[in-house]
């Protein structure tokens, strides 16, 4: 007893007081600001691994960046990474990095079906399906859920069975191995379904936007509520997210 | 000599591998590994060759340090002995290669489909139908679970029969996370898609895998590494396994409802991967490594910093886990559960941490060492029981020794030089291989170029494609209710065997 009360002593309080102005440490690869400064563009645009930067006006798909950094190693007057993890929305052109922007990546209160916003304030279960993550956004997952993140003081927890899920986190490009599993799945979860894709490769698929071994029609049949980009997500980025969706 | 010797990281002719008949190639290498527990199959692989398969078969020997390579040509319209019926370690290759070319063995114990990946060679057979082994009896009960799992963790299929509470028997199905990416590496032709496609191999093995990457494109491209870049990557190769060997403890301590255990360690694993941040923006590594080039440096700086987290969070960890391993009610669910036995460790041809749970004494590190290893003086960790007692210890142990590894490795931090050498071209018609140990296991990459230096194969081996025969192993005759800690005390990937 005593042991353990020595234990918990040392560790002295772990987790972080408020997620919201949190800093994060060292580098961190998040939201790009791109300058007007005049670069070869055709160059720019052919480093990218995922053709996530576009030409004219140059723009960074956040939805399709792997946040290499590649891109602000070999140009790094014109493109620049900001430790700002705020980068969950809820419409895909909103992950659209344009050059000049330099707001944050906003969630459009006006565009969170209504179901969702009256309803999750105090509690947001979820459940995860994994189809074809690489296990780093899983990684990520649960540390949303450790003592230092501790997304459970919000009540959002992730839940083992759809039937008490609200919602459905995938992570992965979706492969087509798992392309039934994950519908089953999501037939399974009661309304209003909040479909939440986490990281690159759930997105837009990322490296492996046009492998033969990916079917991502599941996601031309239902609304996305929630997209929270990264490589993998960072839980802050998260926790975030989440409680942007559910307006709070 | 009907067989080429070559080592870690080598680049040879593939001319010089010689092609054997195959009866003559069977009885090479089975006779190189009956009853030689010092040596393994690494990998075996086929691929086209116009109209046949060209099989590629790598024998490590860990004493010797060399690797034994030879190759057949195959065709689907014969029948093969299957290597398997002599010796187990093969059944996973020749699954594969059934699966993949349709090549006919005669008699292989259990010729199931391995991932169904996209170009299987029979796509009449899909993942819904797999054909799971059952047993008709009153008694006994199937227990389905998956893909999808009740926690936050990658799809497979667990199909148990049981006795009652007690598993008889387990079969693990996977193929649930094959995204094509060995294909995509032939696909995608630039250089940083091919490190993106190796970091996402096994995002839990972001550096084990990038660096076998590395490894592998740098010797192809005869490119002579400065020291600076073999440091980060052993450093950053020790980080990974403190920060996923601490994850896991807390995970081991989640199954067996102590708290307090998976609290401390799970925020213990939080500076280390926070530090990998620190030191190239990510927090799984995702980034740090590429071919050719040191993308960040490993500065004075960044060694005292090291030291510093290092030694807070060894404080911690050690308490943590003197308190944990005197608690009867921790030891009474890891003594005695899940064991493997050291003959089926050696039969299936298990790598990394699963071997070394039972006196196999199996280490890239020592056996075939890349990177700087040689200069650690490393000395593998080796328990003696096969069970999650044994798995356990060896995570609480390599933490330890990694943390001196890094202690030692940041007395002397290389200078970084100013000059870039760049990478140079592929060399045309070749064959490399790369071994890794990652904190799993022996991770291995072979490729193969053809007259204009594009690759042809890509072939990946993650530790799990060995392992995961061992836990299925490991529960029989365990309790149903202890299915959870034994998983987690192997903790094997899922996208890392289905690629
Ligand atoms: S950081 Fe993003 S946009 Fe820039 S090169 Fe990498 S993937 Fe492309």
């Amino acid at each position: 007893m005593l042991d353990n009360l020595k234990i918990l002593y040392h560790q002295g309080k772990q987790f972080i007081p408020n997620v919201q102005t949190a800093k994060v440490p060292g580098i961190f690869r998040g939201r790009p600001i791109i300058s007007s400064e005049k670069v070869n563009e055709v160059e720019l645009v052919e480093i990218c691994p995922t053709n996530a930067i576009t030409a004219n006006p140059l723009a960074i798909d956040l939805g399709k960046c792997t946040f290499c950094g590649e891109c602000a190693k070999c140009f790094p007057n014109k493109i620049q990474f900001t430790t700002d993890y705020k980068l969950a929305t809820n419409l895909r052109e909103n992950l659209i990095v344009k050059e000049g922007d330099q707001n944050a990546i906003q969630i459009n209160q006006d565009k969170i079906r209504n179901e969702i916003k009256n309803f999750f304030g105090n509690s947001l279960k979820l459940r995860q399906v994994c189809a074809g993550g690489d296990n780093s956004c899983e990684w990520e997952l649960n540390a949303a859920n450790n003592v230092q993140f501790d997304m459970g003081r919000f009540g959002i927890e992730f839940v083992a069975s759809p039937r008490h899920a609200d919602g459905i986190v995938i992570t992965g490009p979706i492969t087509e191995n798992m392309a039934e599993p994950l519908q089953i799945c999501y037939d399974a979860i009661p309304n209003p379904k909040i479909i939440v894709l986490a990281s690159t490769d759930a997105i837009s698929g990322g490296i492996f936007e046009n492998s033969p071994a990916v079917d991502r029609s599941f996601l031309n049949k239902y609304p996305i509520d929630l997209y929270l980009p990264g490589n993998p997500v960072h839980p802050l980025t998260i926790i975030n997210g989440l409680l942007g969706l559910t307006k709070r | 000599m009907n067989y080429t010797i070559i080592h870690n990281n080598q680049t040879i002719d593939i001319a010089t591998i010689p092609q054997l008949e195959y009866d003559v190639f069977f009885d090479l290498n089975s006779n190189f590994i009956l009853d030689h527990s010092e040596r393994h199959c690494v990998n075996y692989f086929g691929y086209k060759v116009e109209n046949d398969i060209k099989l590629i078969c790598c024998i490590a020997d860990d004493d010797t340090h060399e690797i034994f390579v030879s190759s057949c040509l195959v065709n689907n319209t014969n029948d093969y002995h299957s290597f398997s019926a002599k010796l187990l370690c093969f059944e996973k290759f020749e699954r594969e290669i059934h699966e993949n070319f349709g090549i006919k063995y005669l008699n292989h114990p259990w010729l199931k489909p391995v991932r169904y990946a996209f170009n299987r060679f029979d796509k009449t057979k899909t993942i819904a139908n797999y054909p799971f082994f059952s047993i008709d009896s009153e008694e006994l009960h199937e227990v389905g679970v998956g893909p999808i799992h009740a926690g936050i963790i990658e799809p497979g299929h667990f199909r148990f029969i049981c006795n009652g509470e007690q598993i008889l028997h387990l079969e693990i199905q996977l193929g649930y996370q094959h995204r094509g990416i060995e294909d995509l590496f032939l696909k995608k032709k630039k250089l940083l898609q091919r490190s993106t496609l190796a970091e996402n191999i096994a995002g839990d093995t972001t550096v084990g895998h990038t660096t076998a990457f590395a490894n592998i494109t740098e010797s192809l491209c005869g490119f002579q590494k400065p020291r600076e870049i073999e440091f980060g990557r052993t450093i950053a190769l020790e980080l990974e396994r403190i920060a996923v060997h601490t994850g896991d403890l807390s995970g081991i301590c989640t199954d067996i409802a102590y708290q307090l255990g998976s609290s401390v360690f799970g925020r213990l694993r939080t500076p280390i991967i926070n530090f990998l941040q620190e030191w190239c923006g990510n927090r799984l590594g995702k980034g740090l490594i590429r071919p050719g080039v040191n993308q960040f440096p490993f500065t004075p700086e960044l060694a005292k910093r090291i030291i510093e987290i290092l030694d807070s969070f060894e404080h911690d960890f050690v308490e943590m886990n003197k308190e944990l391993f005197k608690l009867p009610s921790a030891l009474s669910r890891f003594e005695r559960t899940g064991v493997v036995s050291k003959e089926d460790i050696l039969n299936i041809g298990a790598v990394g941490m699963v071997a070394r749970m039972n006196y196999l004494n199996r280490d890239i590190r020592v056996s075939h060492p890349n990177s700087i290893y040689s200069e650690l003086n490393h000395e593998p960790i080796i328990k003696h029981h096969g069970d999650v007692y044994s798995r356990v210890q060896i995570r609480r142990q390599e933490v330890i020794q990694s943390i001196k590894h890094i202690r030692k490795l940041v007395e002397n931090v290389p200078e970084i030089s100013k000059e870039k050498v760049g990478l140079g071209k592929p060399k045309t018609n070749s064959f490399t291989i790369s071994l890794v140990e990652g904190w799993r296991g022996e991770i291995c990459h072979c490729a193969i170029t053809d007259s204009n230096g594009e690759l042809v194969i890509y072939k990946i081996k993650d530790p799990s494609f060995h392992n995961w025969l061992a836990l299925a192993l490991a529960v029989r005759n365990n309790e149903i209710s202890d299915f959870p800690i034994n998983n987690k005390s192997f903790n094997l990937s899922y996208c890392g065997h289905d690629l």
